[in-house]
């Protein structure tokens, strides 16, 4: 696929030939992100783009993230692909995604592989117990500072308690319930706290 | 239809589509897909699954590949993993070129501030889920709530936090 003309000027000073990678490049950028990434991989990711390689400046790489965010799919992912085919087109995104995903892919394997030899031993049952409890912590971290700005909203948070009930309670699908959540609340929000 | 590798695929499909804010976004519906409704694996191994994928460096999607692995091998691991994230990147490739026009229209903010209540409400019925899948007993209760104070007060690095939480769960301490 040829590569899409930048649709705004400003794109075409990202990067002059010297910091203007090649598919290898990009691979090899997001191999090593995805190697680091422990514990969250976004803050990686900016540090290689932006101030290691100097793909992006930092507005640049802001405006990425909030076009990433604003997408569905995983964050992260969605800023390779980006950020690959920003530079080589098509290529550059599928090589971009590969270098990400190759070694958290394989290490991750390696661990359920591990996981499920050793899950009858009980230390390792009573590890993975407190483990879990953890993660489950993180996930509820997350989504309270996603919910803070929500506060004293009265209309944005009854929105979210609408969405709770629906998708933990009543357990409906999500690919039911999600359109008519999202579009009830676009349109709600837009009529009514604009 | 009825291969599970088939019906794992087109969930995780749609799933990229959907997963506003992230895999977490999605983790309820997978839990019903695959805990639910098709009796793949327990909640407790659903949980224990997404704590590994917690615990491995790589984007929070792995979860997925784990699921994939669960069922169905290496080859379920790495054709979940591609379906879940074609659809949202092949959008993203399309979108990113057209980002710098409409970035400021009036709609896509709208679009924006409507999906973070939704966003939020997903977010924090994952979180219910997997409590409710995690806490076996008073403890581990206790330790999610402590973690998670400690995660709002605190910048302490995330894999001190997984690592001091399986300690305590090995030597006995907490469950």
């Amino acid at each position: 696929m040829a590569d899409p003309p930048p649709a705004d000027p400003r794109l075409l000073e990202t990067g002059s030939d010297k910091t203007r990678p090649g598919v290898a490049g990009i691979f090899a950028g997001f191999f090593m992100v995805g190697m680091r990434g422990f514990g969250g991989v976004l803050p990686w990711a900016r540090r290689m783009i932006v101030e290691e390689r100097k793909w992006l400046t930092e507005a640049e790489f802001a405006e990425v993230l909030g076009l990433c965010q604003f997408l569905p799919g995983g964050n992260i992912i969605n800023v390779s692909v980006a950020v690959g085919s920003r530079f080589r087109g098509a290529p550059g995104a599928l090589a971009a995604i590969l270098g990400l995903m190759l070694a958290p892919v394989a290490i991750v394997i390696g661990l359920g592989a591990v996981y499920d030899r050793f899950a009858e031993q009980p230390v390792v049952r009573r590890a993975f117990a407190g483990l879990a409890a953890a993660a489950s912590a993180f996930v509820l971290a997350a989504s309270l500072k996603i919910a803070a700005p929500l506060r004293g909203r009265i209309l944005a948070m009854a929105i979210t308690v609408v969405t709770f009930v629906a998708i933990a309670i009543i357990r409906l699908p999500l690919p039911l319930a999600m359109p008519v959540l999202a579009l009830a609340s676009i349109a709600v929000l837009w009529r009514f706290e604009a | 239809m009825n291969d599970p590798l088939v019906r794992l695929s087109l969930l995780f499909l749609q799933m990229s589509l959907l997963a506003f804010g992230g895999a977490n976004s999605i983790l309820p519906e997978l839990q019903r897909q695959v805990v639910d409704v098709n009796h793949m694996m327990t909640p407790h191994t659903f949980a224990a699954l997404f704590a590994l994928a917690q615990a491995a460096p790589g984007p929070n999607m792995m979860v997925v590949s784990l699921i994939g692995w669960h069922v169905a091998g290496l080859s379920g691991a790495i054709l979940t993993m591609a379906c879940v994230i074609a659809p949202s990147s092949v959008l993203t490739f399309f979108v990113a070129h057209a980002w710098y026009r409409f970035r400021d229209a009036p709609w896509r903010r709208a679009i924006q501030k409507g999906l973070l209540p939704v966003t939020a409400g997903l977010l924090i019925s994952s979180a219910a889920l997997l409590i409710k899948a995690t806490t076996l007993d008073w403890s581990l209760g206790l330790l999610t709530v402590a973690v998670t104070g400690l995660l709002m007060t605190t910048k302490v690095h995330p894999m001190l936090v997984l690592g001091g939480a399986a300690a305590l769960g090995a030597v006995g301490v907490v469950g």
